[in-house]
């Protein structure tokens, strides 16, 4: 380690740098609240000033604070924090995910004249934003913390800065979800929060990519492990796409309101170029960073294929941020657009199954851990997940199938085996792994909740994915069904009639996953305080603990 | 890198390096992911010979197939228009609306024209089955406002009622409370009368003092039984079937803020023969006279 010294308490040179810049942005938000032209941006000033303040007095009672901090080791305190908001946020998200699943089945639930905020179209962008950014994101940033840590053998670089990206983050979230309610939004999917929310999660972004740079410039290891070329893709892609596709210019400067750069089909074409590469680098990439350091890690076997890794990376890389357009099959986009869309879809499924590859391979000679490991066969599922919806996406981009398919609910049903069997379950595996190892416990507080967790979520994701299947066929044949004379068969709302039995599925299964979520909520709790269950049978092989 | 790592399970080298223990072996890429790969690859390069794919400065690479998605649709729709063509041409030809009606084979054809028209222009007020809401008149039952004959119902399909075409009508139901007509004791006394003209519990003496207001202000349009009047669209208040309820206070608030409900004029927006088929399916939904 460089920094083998205990420093003594006081105002380092990062304290000072951030310390600064809060104290100028709460100049700042103070300024826009007394000047702002909507209530809502008064509000979310003093969101941000409130935010500030808190900060700078933090930096106060950490200078203040006699006892002395230790920076010779890894920083496992924010990646500590950043498991907590990853099962907070997650929770949060599934509720939502579930209150919405039933508004479809029931549209009247919860539908009060005098609130908008409870309606349908408020709530949705909040469990997207929840599930992807708040619940994926942190588990990305917590996991990249503690990954490019272990892998590169140095402390994460920047001091404080890594604190400032996760409370930065936390503000994002906070200022998004609240503008979602209140109504303030940009209208473009998964990037809805406006111009300022955007700028500010530009801010920590860049800090988060410079501590990471930071930590994987300063290494001891000669080379960089594969899981942080992941990472690092995922961070400097997202940052592209963040900055381009949120390209707009504010009403007022002290308003809420802004306008996109963009018109027309080059919005359309911007913001799918947008919304598929945050599923490309934020929901694959980041994720397969996780699965490229947790499963080996956990069946204490060696990857696969590294020259895979190499191949199946750069082509997935390439490939992916070309494959955009096919959200916009026969629409107004010209179609030379859809046909590079729909080709380089096609030509992203081996680079895609190379990752799966790669993640089920590294289980020979461990099989025979998936029947006692619940957190490791989590994890396979995971990886099949992945495997199944990598399958999935590029076949529905064949324009023939999306002719059928598009705008139907079989992309929501496609959409949650990714989210929920891929992201989800990668992530619970990960979070399984890391609270033992955080908290410096032998095992998890209960296996058996583990078990209950994966069966009851697994048939969650079944009902889920399984109705909304059944409901996009459907909708996709009624809907082009002619009657002898020429005319359509069915009206769009008899169409709509004809899923609600798929849509009390679907919630069903929802609520399924949420259960499962809470008991993993209980189960790491129990297990960071450091309990263990009273009737729990001792892991017959214990899983290393990682020295500190 | 003197001495050679080998995984023991496998029996294949790794890479040399571990990361927190974490090892890579040297496995080839497997060859059916290879093979697949490549594949895919070589059937996107034939997709694009053969189709429009890549953009240059002037234009982009039409492909062999010269294939063009807008060129399809409109073909598509020409086909079904000339499909339907004998069938329309005989709609629009047929001397009147309840010719219509006596061909069979017409009648079948407009009403199957109708519902499909109906389903996406008309549930989203009217109820997928024409049943109605509060403020959107049920199609299936016998009270029309304006009437329920075919041409009654053409007219307020292509006009509208309260709508922005010329041919229009424009009467309302004034609000005689928020404008100050009358007073709040008036509308108290002139609602217990409604209730009365509907045979409902109320208020004898109130209903008696209203009944010159009533006459005054009221039977002008709904005529002095108060059982309406089609040619301005004015209610029949003996019926029983309201509009906006026909309680107490839902009879209060339609005479103190008055009622003008709209319905939008389709003519410009549908073509002729769909003017025609919706109005003989609505015709036949249950209450046609």
């Amino acid at each position: 380690m460089r920094n083998l010294q205990a420093k003594t308490p006081g105002m380092g040179a990062d304290a000072t740098i951030i310390g600064g810049f809060l104290a100028l942005g709460a100049i700042y938000a103070l300024f826009i609240a007394a000047r702002a032209v909507d209530p809502l941006m008064g509000f979310h000033a003093y969101v941000f000033l409130s935010a500030f303040i808190a900060g700078m007095f933090a930096l106060i009672v950490r200078a203040t604070n006699p006892a002395p901090v230790d920076e010779s080791g890894y920083q496992t305190a924010v990646v500590k924090a950043g498991v907590f908001a990853s099962m907070f946020w997650g929770v949060v998200g599934f509720l939502v995910g579930v209150v919405i699943a039933f508004q479809l089945a029931f549209p009247d639930l919860l539908y009060f004249d005098d609130l908008a905020w409870t309606n349908f179209g408020r709530l949705r962008p909040l469990h997207t934003s929840a599930v992807i950014f708040a619940f994926g994101g942190n588990v990305l940033i917590a996991t990249s913390f503690y990954v490019v840590q272990r892998t590169c053998r140095a402390r994460l670089a920047g001091g404080l800065a890594p604190w400032f990206v996760f409370w930065g983050y936390q503000l994002f979230i906070v200022i998004a979800a609240t503008g979602y309610l209140a109504g303030v939004t940009q209208s473009r999917e998964y990037a809805e929060p406006e111009w300022y929310a955007d700028l500010w999660l530009t801010i920590v972004w860049v800090v988060y990519l410079l501590v990471f740079l930071g930590t994987i410039w300063k290494r001891k290891e000669a080379h960089i492990y594969v899981a942080n070329w992941f990472y690092l893709s995922f961070i400097i892609t997202i940052a592209m796409l963040h900055i381009v596709n949120n390209l707009a210019v504010p009403v007022s400067i002290a308003g809420s309101k802004s306008y996109s750069l963009f018109a027309g089909v080059q919005d359309a074409l911007t913001q799918w170029w947008y919304g598929h590469n945050a599923v490309g680098f934020f929901l694959t990439t980041g994720f397969l960073a996780i699965m490229y350091y947790f499963i080996p890690k956990r069946a204490q076997r060696p990857v696969y294929s590294y020259r895979l890794s190499i191949v199946h990376f750069w082509s997935l890389i390439f490939i992916y941020i070309w494959a955009g357009p096919h959200h916009l099959h026969y629409t107004a986009l010209p179609e030379w657009a859809q046909t590079l869309g729909m080709t380089f879809s096609i030509m992203l499924w081996m680079p895609s199954w190379g990752g799966m590859i790669n993640g089920l391979m590294t289980l020979s000679g461990a099989w025979d851990k998936l029947r006692t490991d619940p957190v490791l066969r989590m994890m396979v599922v995971s990886v099949a997940f992945y495997g199944m919806s990598t399958f999935e996406g590029p076949l529905m981009s064949v324009r023939a199938v999306n002719a059928l398919s598009h705008y139907t609910d079989w992309t929501i049903g496609h959409v949650h085996s990714g989210a929920l069997g891929w992201v989800g379950y990668i992530s619970f595996g990960a979070l399984y792994c890391l609270v033992p190892w955080l908290w410096k416990r032998k095992q998890l507080y209960s296996n058996a909740l583990v078990e209950w967790h994966f069966w009851i979520s697994t048939i969650g994701i079944v009902l889920y994915i399984t109705s909304m299947w059944v409901a996009g066929v459907t909708q996709g044949l009624e809907w082009r069904e002619y009657n002898e004379f020429g005319f359509l068969n069915w009206s769009f709302v008899e169409t709509v009639a004809h899923l609600h039995p798929y849509y009390i599925i679907r919630a069903l299964g929802g609520s399924l996953f949420l259960i499962g979520s809470l008991i993993m909520a209980y189960n790491l709790w129990r297990t960071a305080r450091g309990d263990i269950r009273a009737t729990e049978k001792q892991p017959a092989t214990a899983h290393a603990v990682p020295a500190e | 890198m003197a001495d050679k790592d080998v995984d023991a399970h496998s029996g294949v080298e790794t890479t040399g390096h571990a990361w927190d223990g974490i090892k890579e072996l040297n496995n080839p890429l497997p060859r059916w992911w290879l093979i697949v790969f490549y594949i895919s690859v070589v059937w996107s390069i034939a997709y694009w010979v053969l189709m429009p794919a890549w953009p240059g400065i002037s234009g982009y690479t039409k492909g062999l197939r010269n294939h063009s998605e807008r060129e399809n649709v409109a073909e598509q729709i020409t086909a079904l228009e000339a499909a339907r063509a004998d069938d329309t041409r005989r709609l629009l030809e047929a001397p009147s609306m309840q010719a219509i009606e006596n061909d069979p084979g017409l009648h079948q054809f407009a009403m199957a024209a109708g519902a499909s028209l109906f389903g996406d222009n008309c549930a989203t007020c009217h109820g997928a089955g024409g049943q109605g809401f509060k403020g959107y008149p049920n199609l299936n039952d016998d009270a029309w406002l304006w009437g329920g004959g075919l041409d009654d119902i053409r007219r307020t399909i292509a006009y509208g009622r309260r709508s922005d075409h010329p041919e229009t009508t424009n009467t309302v139901m004034l609000a005689y409370g928020r404008d100050g007509i009358l007073s709040r004791d008036q509308i108290s006394d002139l609602t217990h009368y409604v209730l009365d003209l509907s045979r409902q519990e109320h208020d004898d003496a109130a209903a008696e003092r209203a009944a010159p207001l009533f006459a005054q202000q009221c039977a002008a349009c709904h005529g002095a039984a108060g059982t309406g009047d089609r040619t301005q669209g004015a209610p029949n208040l003996t019926d029983v079937i309201w509009l906006y309820g026909g309680d107490r206070a839902s009879i209060y608030e339609t005479l103190w803020n008055g009622r003008a409900g709209v319905m939008p004029a389709w003519e410009g927006r549908l073509s002729d023969e769909a003017i025609l088929a919706l109005s003989v399916y609505v015709h036949s939904l249950g209450g046609g006279e």
